[in-house]
């Protein structure tokens, strides 16, 4: 559903992507990891073209982001995203972060798009905090609704950019509780996360990267039992030791 | 000092006085509002992609912002009926000055209140599919313009002030008034001290009420 053939990318002079090249299946979760700084936020972010990218080509559903014609937009409204600082919006309630873009994206009207953003607050137990603002929640309710807001929607794809990693220890458990929901129910997801524990559990691979360099691709048991590369394997050893 | 202050020349003398402080706030509300008009196209294109389109709102903002307000009132006075082709007035060629001055000063404000958005906002309303001009007017500046107007509105009161020097070519403000009145019944204590406290009433309610916008709109 989402390929990265030969992606290559430059801040510069320096280059941040190199040559990478992945696969992501319908209903496949995978997990991207490295140390910071090896690309991992990068490389997630070329598939719905938020960063642009000089070689290679990424494809969502055989529509290539790179390519002109392409309308971004819609591919966009195709694959939700989920970002390590929440990104809701600080202006409007809780309700209409999750409506306003079905209305002025999807073009529902005001009575569907509620219905749905009220159906998802109630699965993400939120159902009492609609009316709001997202300064008004703590950052692991901010980060579930990030997720309805991504899911009403209705996504092909999701792909989360550390969303645990800007939240207090307590508050980790409640999204990833929310994310594991997702994958058990087979949303395809592409998740850049140190959380090794959800890796673990819901991950069909692991991706390991460094350097801008996709080092390990592997069903994660192979992963985390037999790493081939020595980077991974010292990274894992850092990750694991706690 | 204050013994013999005669209010009777005030009282005598209101309608010259009040019509100067209605010229004084007439330009000032002509120059906010267009100023803001001019100061928003401003910033767009300071910050559009097309660098040329930029380049000519930087250096309009730099030169504007780099010479004395003064210089360009005077500089308009010559100016303008050259560029007309017949004399305009000192009252036209001062409003023009204001406007294409304070522009410059709201361009910045509108600017920086665009810019100080987070931009990982404007990522979160592209990744969910809103087109960019969609970003601006649904994510963007509803943020912005909370934090901007307190700041625009603060820079109207100095330009309340600043109206004060268009006296150099001779357009009848409240202080030029108050100057004739002083001049032709030597009052000058009477008239400049209530200039200065007329002045002071004014700027000073109007900051007060700004500064009371600013912890409901500026978050």
């Amino acid at each position: 559903m989402i390929e990265f053939s030969h992606v290559s990318k430059w801040y510069g002079t320096n280059q941040v992507l190199k040559e990478c090249s992945l696969t992501i299946g319908k209903g496949e979760v995978v997990v991207i990891c490295g140390p910071s700084g090896s690309g991992k936020s990068t490389l997630i972010r070329c598939i719905n073209g938020l960063e642009p990218f000089q070689k290679g080509d990424v494809r969502v559903e055989g529509v290539s982001v790179a390519a002109r014609g392409t309308n971004l937009g819609r591919l966009r409204t195709r694959i939700g995203m989920v970002f390590q600082a929440f990104e809701l919006f600080p202006h409007m309630s809780v309700l209409r972060n999750i409506m306003l873009p079905q209305m002025k994206i999807l073009g529902r009207g005001q009575t569907e798009a509620e219905a749905k953003a009220t159906q998802l607050l109630a699965r993400m137990g939120l159902s009492l905090h609609g009316a709001k603002y997202p300064a008004q929640l703590s950052g692991g309710q901010q980060q579930r609704v990030a997720i309805a807001r991504a899911l009403a929607m209705d996504p092909q794809a999701i792909l989360f950019d550390e969303p645990t990693s800007a939240l207090d220890p307590e508050m980790i458990t409640e999204v990833l509780d929310v994310m594991v929901a997702l994958a058990q129910e087979g949303m395809t997801m592409a998740v850049v996360t140190h959380e090794m524990g959800f890796a673990s559990k819901v991950a069909d691979r692991i991706v390991f990267m460094d350097a801008g360099v996709i080092l390990e691709d592997t069903p994660k048991d192979t992963f985390f039992t037999a790493p081939r590369t020595e980077r991974a394997q010292q990274f894992l050893s850092k990750i694991l030791q706690h | 000092m204050f013994g013999n202050f005669d209010t009777q020349v005030l009282i005598k003398n209101h309608a010259l006085l009040l019509n100067g402080m209605l010229i004084s706030l007439e330009l000032t509300a002509i120059a906010a509002v267009f100023g803001m008009v001019i100061g928003c196209v401003l910033a767009f294109m300071r910050l559009s992609r097309l660098l040329v389109v930029a380049w000519i709102a930087t250096a309009y903002v730099n030169l504007l912002r780099s010479v004395p307000l003064i210089l360009v009132i005077f500089w308009f006075y010559m100016l303008v009926p050259k560029v007309v082709g017949h004399p305009t007035g000192a009252f036209t060629s001062v409003m023009i000055a204001f406007v294409l001055f304070e522009a410059a000063y709201y361009c910045e404000i509108v600017r920086a209140g665009i810019a100080g958005i987070r931009r990982g906002q404007a990522q979160a309303g592209l990744a969910l599919g809103f087109r960019p001009t969609q970003v601006m007017r649904y994510v963007i500046l509803p943020q912005a313009i909370r934090t901007m107007v307190p700041v625009l509105l603060s820079q109207v009161i100095v330009m309340f002030q600043d109206t004060s020097l268009v006296y150099i070519v001779g357009v009848r403000d409240f202080l030029t008034a108050a100057e004739v009145v002083a001049d032709t019944n030597n009052r000058p204590l009477e008239l400049y001290t209530t200039v200065a406290v007329v002045f002071l009433a004014i700027c000073l309610t109007a900051s007060l009420l700004v500064a009371r916008l600013r912890p409901r709109t500026a978050r």
